[in-house]
């Protein structure tokens, strides 16, 4: 029994050191799309920096944003971040690439909502046939994304029967869900092609503008929060913002497919 | 002996429990020298009487007093229980536990457990668990753990009730020994021809009060109330 | 039917070939939640056996709440820890969300109304049976539990076990105080819970039968140790 004691005691204290770190906070969809893998490795090589992700919804990030228990949030929510901002719990917002949503279904679109002209026609097909729908429901920005289109529909999910089903979960368990169901679901394209269970499920719409996903890069502000890595978070902005971050992002796929777009402003156009 | 313990004196004792009187008011002494064995029906008090004394049960009034400090009384008696009480350890753990508890050296405790185990005959059972013992065993190991701290006195309560003949004699060998050398006994039992071997006093407990007390001899013989002589022909008193 | 297979298989492939993130996960896991039951322990033994043979007026109260909390759920623990240990709450300053340290914390908090629950109720029976007996002999308050503590350890052994089997498989309130940061506080729950939400039920699975199998090594190796000390002792 005291050499079990010893042996732990000697492991809970091994904990202590470790090399420079800092804490970003990233949404589900961006930890699932596989592109952290890439990036980690390199920036820790470019900048000696180890990036700890906090994989949330952007809820969430924000949130630890606000109570300083992250340096930085890597989020897609344009109005919660100008938000965000504007309240002083970050420094700036800097754009640094985006994605796009697809509308993921049954292979045999049982609501036609393939072939819709654009996005909101394509979701008021699901509600006029009242075919199964997920939600994520967790104020995540997929989720937001997901009622701003219902919205661009003129359709309002309060008043929605028993086949709008929100899940209250995560990118990943909200597809395992919908899969389950052979229901529809909004998901961001990086999840989708990673998502290992797709069982009878494809992409049935893509394509529209509307859905495109900025992901933004936002420094928590260190006058709010002493504590936090202001060099690191400048260093990470300055690298995700670089030349070899573009060529990562870029050059990224899945499947053959192209996930991301760079669109960061070189330094000083902000 | 540095200071005497006994006698011990009960004054106006009573032990009351949800309202009903177990025992009392007893009033009694106990001299350093005897073996008293307490006699009575089932339900008198015998057991309640033992652990009042020893400071097992609380006093609703009254008082026990011993001519040494509660504390260092306590370490100077020893209690031997109905149906006894094994810790879950071998048999020398258990004889060694009390002078363990005391503080006793490691060399004493060693030299204390030889002896009382070959007193009770389990030289070659030391190692045995304690719980695994028959029944009359595990009495012996009670009396020689309650012995090997040389209490000045000894209580015993009915510690043959389940023992076989065997057992019974042996018990009475160990106690006679202890007698002998100064150890004072109150002993209860519900076993007359028991009472009759070992005595030098008899303790006759009535509803909860001591109904007659006397030298054995006068007790048995010609008891004084007519409850002591039925008790002693045998007829079941309530 | 498949997934269990493919399941199955992911776990043997992942143990054959020791892979490096497997065993760094796994010897996560063990650190946090064997810290973590060894403070319990410290804690909850000398208090639910206290709690067993000390006559006190609020006596039920404290073993009423002791039962309640027993049932608290995990991610209930959690969202109080994080709460707590946020840079904005009472004890931000000291930096621990987000590490073992946290996670431990919220584990503690966990297991240890149920380790004194299960040793209150062994103790409870166990002094029933030594009580005339210690204060026959004049044990001091501290002799007693430590006694009692001796020779119940077997019933103690097992709700140390109930107590790391709740920690090993814990998920909820970690996630939130961990934050299952990758190389940093990712243990093998958490990342159960991630694979699931990647859809990749093969890996999640195979990590389940490796949780599986570690819990069931610990309860072996633990009965093979108290076996052969009982034994040595008898």
């Amino acid at each position: 029994m005291t050499r079990i004691l010893t042996i732990t005691a000697a492991l809970f204290f091994a904990f202590a050191a470790q090399a420079e770190t800092m804490k970003l906070a990233v949404t589900t969809s961006f930890a699932n799309s596989g592109l952290a893998d890439l990036l980690l490795p390199a920036i820790q090589e470019d900048t000696g920096l180890e990036v700890q992700l906090l994989i949330v919804g952007t809820g969430q990030a924000l949130r630890l944003g606000e109570a300083g228990d992250v340096d930085a949030i890597l989020v897609h929510s344009r109005k919660a971040e100008d938000a965000f901002v504007e309240a002083g719990y970050g420094t700036h917002r800097r754009e640094i690439m985006y994605n796009d949503f697809v509308l993921i279904g049954p292979q045999n679109d049982p609501a036609t909502a393939g072939v819709a002209e654009n996005a909101p026609m394509a979701f008021r097909s699901i509600a006029t046939a009242l075919a199964p729908f997920v939600s994520r429901g967790d104020d995540s920005g997929t989720h937001k994304k997901e009622l701003a289109l219902w919205a661009a529909a003129d359709l309002d999910p309060e008043s929605f029967g028993d086949w709008y089903k929100p899940v209250g979960s995560g990118m990943g368990a909200a597809l395992n869900t919908a899969a389950g169901l052979e229901a529809y679901i909004l998901s961001d394209r990086a999840s989708w092609l990673n998502f290992a269970n797709k069982a009878g499920l494809d992409i049935v719409f893509a394509g529209d503008p509307i859905l495109f996903n900025q992901y933004a890069y936002i420094p928590v502000n260190p006058e709010r929060h002493a504590h936090v890595k202001a060099d690191a978070t400048r260093a990470l902005e300055d690298w995700l913002t670089g030349p070899r971050a573009q060529g990562l992002i870029d050059g990224y796929t899945i499947a053959g497919e192209k996930l991301f777009t760079f669109n960061a402003q070189s330094a000083g156009a902000e | 002996m540095v200071t005497a313990l006994l006698p011990v004196r009960v004054k106006q004792a009573v032990v009351r429990r949800r309202g009903k009187t177990l025992l009392g008011p007893v009033d009694l002494e106990l001299g350093p020298r005897g073996f008293t064995i307490v006699l009575g029906p089932n339900g008198a008090g015998k057991t309640t009487l033992l652990k009042t004394i020893h400071g097992l049960s609380r006093l609703s009034s009254g008082h026990v007093k011993w001519s040494l400090p509660a504390a260092e009384a306590r370490q100077r008696q020893g209690y031997v229980f109905q149906s006894p009480i094994m810790l879950r350890r071998s048999v020398r753990a258990n004889l060694a536990y009390p002078l363990r508890l005391a503080g006793a050296r490691q060399k004493d405790i060693a030299e204390a457990v030889e002896h009382w185990a070959g007193a009770i005959g389990l030289s070659g059972a030391l190692d045995r668990p304690a719980p695994q013992l028959s029944g009359g065993e595990k009495q012996k190991l009670a009396l020689a753990r309650a012995l090997i701290r040389s209490p000045d006195i000894l209580f015993l309560d009915e510690p043959c009730a389940n023992l076989d003949g065997r057992s019974m004699r042996e018990i009475e060998t160990l106690l006679q020994k202890a007698h002998d050398a100064g150890t004072r006994i109150v002993m209860s039992t519900h076993d007359l021809a028991q009472a009759q071997r070992l005595a030098t006093d008899i303790l006759f407990l009535f509803n909860g009060t001591v109904h007659e007390s006397g030298p054995a001899e006068q007790c048995l013989r010609s008891p004084r109330t007519a409850e002591l002589a039925a008790f002693l022909r045998g007829d079941i008193l309530e | 039917m498949d997934d269990i297979w493919a399941g199955l298989a992911a776990a043997f492939r992942l143990i054959v070939t020791l892979d490096a993130d497997l065993v760094e996960i796994t010897l996560r896991s063990l650190q946090v939640s064997l810290s973590a039951l060894a403070i319990a322990c410290l804690i909850a033994l000398p208090l639910g056996t206290w709690l067993a043979i000390r006559r006190f007026r609020y006596r039920r109260w404290a073993i009423a709440v002791l039962n309640a909390l027993m049932g608290l759920p995990p991610v209930v623990v959690g969202l109080i820890v994080y709460l707590l240990l946020s840079r904005s709450g009472p004890f931000g300053v000291l930096g621990l969300l987000f590490t073992p340290t946290a996670m431990i914390i919220a584990q503690v908090i966990i297991i240890t109304p149920l380790i004194a629950s299960v040793t209150h109720q062994a103790m409870r029976d166990l002094w029933a049976e030594y009580h005339d007996l210690l204060i026959s002999l004049n044990a001091t308050p501290g002799q007693r539990i430590l006694t009692l503590i001796l020779d119940g350890r077997r019933a103690l052994l097992t709700a140390a076990l109930a107590g790391f089997g709740r920690a090993i498989g814990e998920v909820g309130a970690i996630m939130i105080v961990g934050g299952n940061i990758d190389h940093a506080t990712r243990v093998l729950t958490t990342a159960i819970a991630l694979e699931t939400g990647r859809g990749d039920f093969a890996l999640a699975l195979g990590l389940g039968f490796v949780l599986i199998l570690l819990a069931l090594t610990v309860n072996l190796v633990t009965h093979a140790l108290s076996r052969t000390e009982q034994e040595g002792r008898w």
